[in-house]
Order: structure tokens, then sequence, then C-alpha cells
């Protein structure tokens, strides 16, 4: 919330232009974005987003947390993504204890994941082309993710805030019914991709309004921090489920979509893309899912199961000092990233060989793309704009924490 | 798995294309290393981040070209207080490292970056304003998450979690 006085001050000589204003209440932000633009004419000269009007302190509260309750404060910063949320974080937690996960919760963990990505997207989708005019594709999607979000609610009892990883597995196994629900899914959601695909792709006004505009080249998006689809769709090929991978990533087939044309529709493209490979990524892992436990062997660290605590003394021992000491992490600092539907998610986190962490940072990816929207727009015209900011998928929660 | 000891030889961890080029390039710069649960961190003093990161970035065998992240950590009472922290990332080697620099209570300045990556404009604004830290040579250097008129910066541990009351 930088810029609540002065708005950028005009020069000498600029008296052709115009301060507008657009949000924090505007139905194309996507949240409480507030963009400061200067105009000449319906040409923009400046483009200053302003941020902060979500701002919670995450950060701070995560500092007097136990290293468990930490996990439901990283659903809230990205709603629409809590899974990669969960999974960034206990896989920080994990690399600072330096415990073994078993082979089906790390499964599990990328099943979990896929349908996060997919329902992101989604609603990415629904929104952005729904902000662009085409309002059909919205109800379309929102169709398929009350689906996801049934499957999210099966497994965790919740459909959004999810919080179904823990340090060292997940929280349960998946209730009888699970998988062959989400085995269904997916055998159906690649037609339904073709059909937001008919209603796009093709589409000459959709094209109009995609093609060749807020322009991103591949060094601006490099030098910007940009990551994720917007990095990609100004074809710089990486993705660190496949180049850095976690979670058992690297036993999963799949392509990364890259495209160089750097516009809002390669962007689109991308994401449309990623949709099919989750969808592939997710029949593999249904297909694959190893048997086992879902929790690490710790006993320290990951809380014991409900039926074991209530009969054996040893476990209900360890619960109660879970529950009220929280369990301490040696020393140390890592940095974990992680391939989230918008880009690098990252987590800092930094122990000092206590119960709670020292200090939680988040690299948030949308805090970081956002930064390239004044390079998409400035010069170009006004309308473009809702397109530009549509098209690197913001989550305003996560940009401000 | 147990955690195996951090390494904090120079001698030791020389074969890391960071670490090899700074040393090079100016041994007095660098004021420390270690290699912890696989991660790379170096020291470096505080006048030397700039020159270094515009160094590692254009380095031939391995170029650190993506800023990742920027952050700090406040180790208030003790001093030096503030850590500034950088993330790079290597997009073509898939490689990363730590980069830190230690800074004092009395005065939290260190040289900005954004004149080699744009990108840590938002990183820097956000690290000014909850920490207090100031980087000299930042085109836009005011508060991004707290209003403007807010006094004090929530992120320093002497900052109560549920504010001033």
């Amino acid at each position: 919330m930088a810029h609540l006085a002065p708005t950028p001050v005009l020069e000498p000589g600029q008296d052709r232009t115009m301060i507008l204003n657009m949000g924090p209440q505007h139905p194309s932000t996507h949240g409480v974005l507030r963009v400061l633009l200067e105009i000449d004419g319906e040409t923009i000269v400046r483009l200053m987003p302003d941020i902060g009007f979500l701002h919670t302190g995450i950060e701070k509260t995560c500092e007097a947390k136990f290293y468990q309750q930490v996990v439901p404060l990283t659903d809230r910063i990205d709603y629409l993504c809590p899974m990669t949320n969960n999974l960034c974080y206990v896989l920080a937690v994990e690399k600072l204890l330096g415990l073994e996960i078993p082979p089906k919760a790390q499964w599990l963990r990328v099943l979990m994941n896929e349908l996060t990505r997919i329902n992101s997207h989604l609603v990415w989708l629904g929104t952005h082309a729904m902000d662009i005019g085409a309002l059909t594709v919205f109800l379309y999607c929102f169709r398929e993710r009350e689906e996801v979000l049934k499957m999210f609610e099966m497994v965790s009892g919740q459909r959004m805030m999810t919080s179904y990883f823990r340090v060292g597995g997940v929280a349960l196994e998946p209730p009888l019914g699970f998988f062959d629900r989400v085995r269904d899914f997916a055998g159906y959601f690649p037609e339904k991709v073709d059909e937001y695909e008919n209603l796009l792709t093709g589409n000459p006004i959709w094209g109009m309004r995609t093609k060749g505009v807020a322009v991103l080249s591949a060094e601006d998006a490099i030098a910007l921090g940009a990551t994720g689809p917007t990095l990609r769709g100004s074809g710089v090929d990486i993705d660190l489920r496949r180049d850095m991978p976690y979670s058992s990533y690297e036993k999963f087939q799949f392509k990364v979509p890259v495209s160089q044309d750097g516009d809002v529709f390669a962007r689109y493209m991308c994401r449309v893309q990623e949709l099919r490979e989750s969808c592939g990524i997710v029949r593999q892992a249904l297909d694959g899912m190893p048997e086992g436990p879902i929790k690490a062997d710790a006993p320290g660290i990951v809380l014991p199961d409900r039926e074991k605590m209530k009969t054996q003394m040893e476990s209900l021992i360890y619960h109660f000092k879970i529950i009220t000491e929280g369990f301490a992490v040696p020393a140390g600092e890592v940095y974990q990233a992680v391939e989230s539907p918008r880009g690098e998610m990252g987590y800092y986190i930094v122990s000092d060989g206590t119960a709670k962490p020292y200090r939680v940072h988040m690299r948030s990816a949308c805090f970081a793309n956002l930064q390239t929207l004044a390079k998409m727009c400035e010069g170009h015209l006004l309308a473009d704009v809702v397109a530009a900011i549509g098209s690197i998928d913001i989550v305003l929660g996560e940009i401000d924490r | 798995m147990a955690l195996a000891p951090a390494i904090t030889d120079i001698e030791q961890l020389k074969n890391h294309p960071a670490v090899a080029l700074l040393v090079a390039w100016n041994p007095q710069a660098v004021q420390g290393v270690k290699f912890d649960r696989e991660e790379m961190t170096i020291y470096l003093d505080r006048s030397a981040i700039r020159e270094a990161c515009a160094l590692l970035k254009e380095d031939p065998a391995c170029p650190f070209n993506f800023l990742a992240d920027v952050t700090c950590v406040d180790w208030y009472p003790s001093e030096p207080r503030f850590e500034v922290v950088y993330h790079l990332l290597s997009i073509p080697k898939k490689e990363r490292v730590r980069l830190k620099v230690k800074l004092d209570s009395g005065s939290p300045v260190v040289e900005s970056l954004t004149s080699i990556w744009p990108g840590a404009n938002y990183f820097e604004r956000e690290v000014f304003d909850l920490f207090g830290v100031r980087f000299t040579g930042h085109p836009y250097l005011r508060r991004i998450m707290m209003p403007e008129d807010w006094e004090g910066h929530p992120l320093r541990k002497d900052y109560p979690v549920e504010g001033y009351r």
C-alpha cells in the first residue's frame, strides 16, 4: 500500500496524460490488486501495481507456531492451490529434519498436487476467459472444478483449506472409493479440455484479444524473476518437477509445454497443455501407487495412529508430547522450491534448534510475476491490461501474504 | 537418514562453480562457506555483493542468471544483526546457490541488485518494509506491504507478534 498519497507525479510537458485508478475493488483484478495507470488517450504510458491490501503477516505468525501448526497457515496464502503450499512447506521441514518419506506418501502427494494444479488452472481459465468476455467457459470450468473439490473433501474433509499433508507423510489413508472416483475423473477430463479448447483456441475473437497482446521476451521474463507458465510462455524451458525433482516426480513421464511467442495466447496454451499433462500424471500415479505406510517411522515427529494412541501407553505419550511441546528441529536453514501452478513456490526456513521456526519466508511466484505486468502493458492499449492481468494468473493472497 | 554434518572448509568446497569463481575473483570478499543439507551458502562481504552477483550472472561455465529470492533474517539481539539472503538459480545448469550478507544494526545498508536483475525491485522493497534494511541504488524504495504511515518494521524480532497496543 505504498502510493496512497501521491500517485505518479506528472512531469511538466506531460499534461496530455491522466491518471486512472483501477481497483482494488475491480472484478478483473482477481482480488484486491490496485493498478495505477498513467494513460495518454487509450495508450498506457506507465503502469504501477499497488499491493499489500491483503497483507496478514503470515510470516510473522509462523514464528510463533510449532512446526506442525504452520501447515494450516500455508493453505491460506494461496487458496487455489493449498496442497502445493502444504507440500513445499513439509518438504522443507523434512529436509531440515533429514526425514525419509515412504513411497506411498510421496505418490499420494504427487497425485494430490496434480489434482490441485488442475483445480487451480480451471479457476484461472474460467476467470481469465470471463474477463475477456467468454462467460460460458467459466461455467464449464467450475463444473469440473467442483468434482476436484469433492475429491479434496473426501480425503481431507475440506474443500479448499485442505491441510492434508503432514511433516512425515499425509494425514489419513484416502477413503474407500476415492481412487475409483479419481480414475473416473481422469478418464473423462481430457474430453472436457477439448471442450474448452473448442470454445477458445480456434475462436477468432479470443485470438484477437490474446495473440500478440502483452508480449514478454525471454530476457525480460528472466530479468524480472518470472517463473512457471509466465516464463515458459516466453520460451524458457524450465520446470522444477522435471529439472529438480522432488517427491518422486522423477518417476513420472510428462511433457513440459513451452511456447515461443510470449503473448497472452502463448501463456494460455501452456496452461491448457499442462491440464492434459497433469491428467496424465494423475493416471500414472493411480496405476503405479505403491503399497505401504503413509507416514514415516519417526515416533517423536509423526503423530501416532488414533487406534494405537488409545491402546498403547507409549503412543499416548508421544501424542501428548507432540501436541503440547511440538518437536525440535536441528538448527540450520533450507530453501525448498516446488513448481506450483503459478511458478516457483519456495520456502526458506531457518531453524534455531527449537520447536518453533526461527524464520519462515515464502517465495511467492505471483509476487515476482506481477513485476512483469508493467513491461507487458506499457505502450499498449488500456483494454489489454485486463487480458495481461489474467494471463499471469495472480492470487493476491500469495502476493501479500 | 541421519543428517551429515555441515562442511565449512573452503578447500573442500572449491569444486562448486560459484565458490571457485568468487574465490578466484576476490578471496577477501568471501567470508565463509557452508555446505549443509545439499545446499551451498556463501557469506560475502557487504561491499562485494553487487559485483559478485554480476560476476555470477555472467559466468560462462555455470551462469547463475536467475534471482529467485531475496529475504532477510533478524538475529536480534546478537550482532551483526541482519543477514540478507539471496537465492540464485542457474537455469541452464539447474544449480542453486545462496549468498548471504551480514549487516549490523547501526547501519543496515547494502547495495541494491536492481541494476543487475530488475526483478529484485519488489523483493528488496519487501525487505525494506518488513525489516528496515535499506538498499542503495534502488529506484523506488518505499513500503510495499504495510501502509505508508506505518511505524516500525514488523518482521524484526523486537516487534511483538500481536503488534503494539
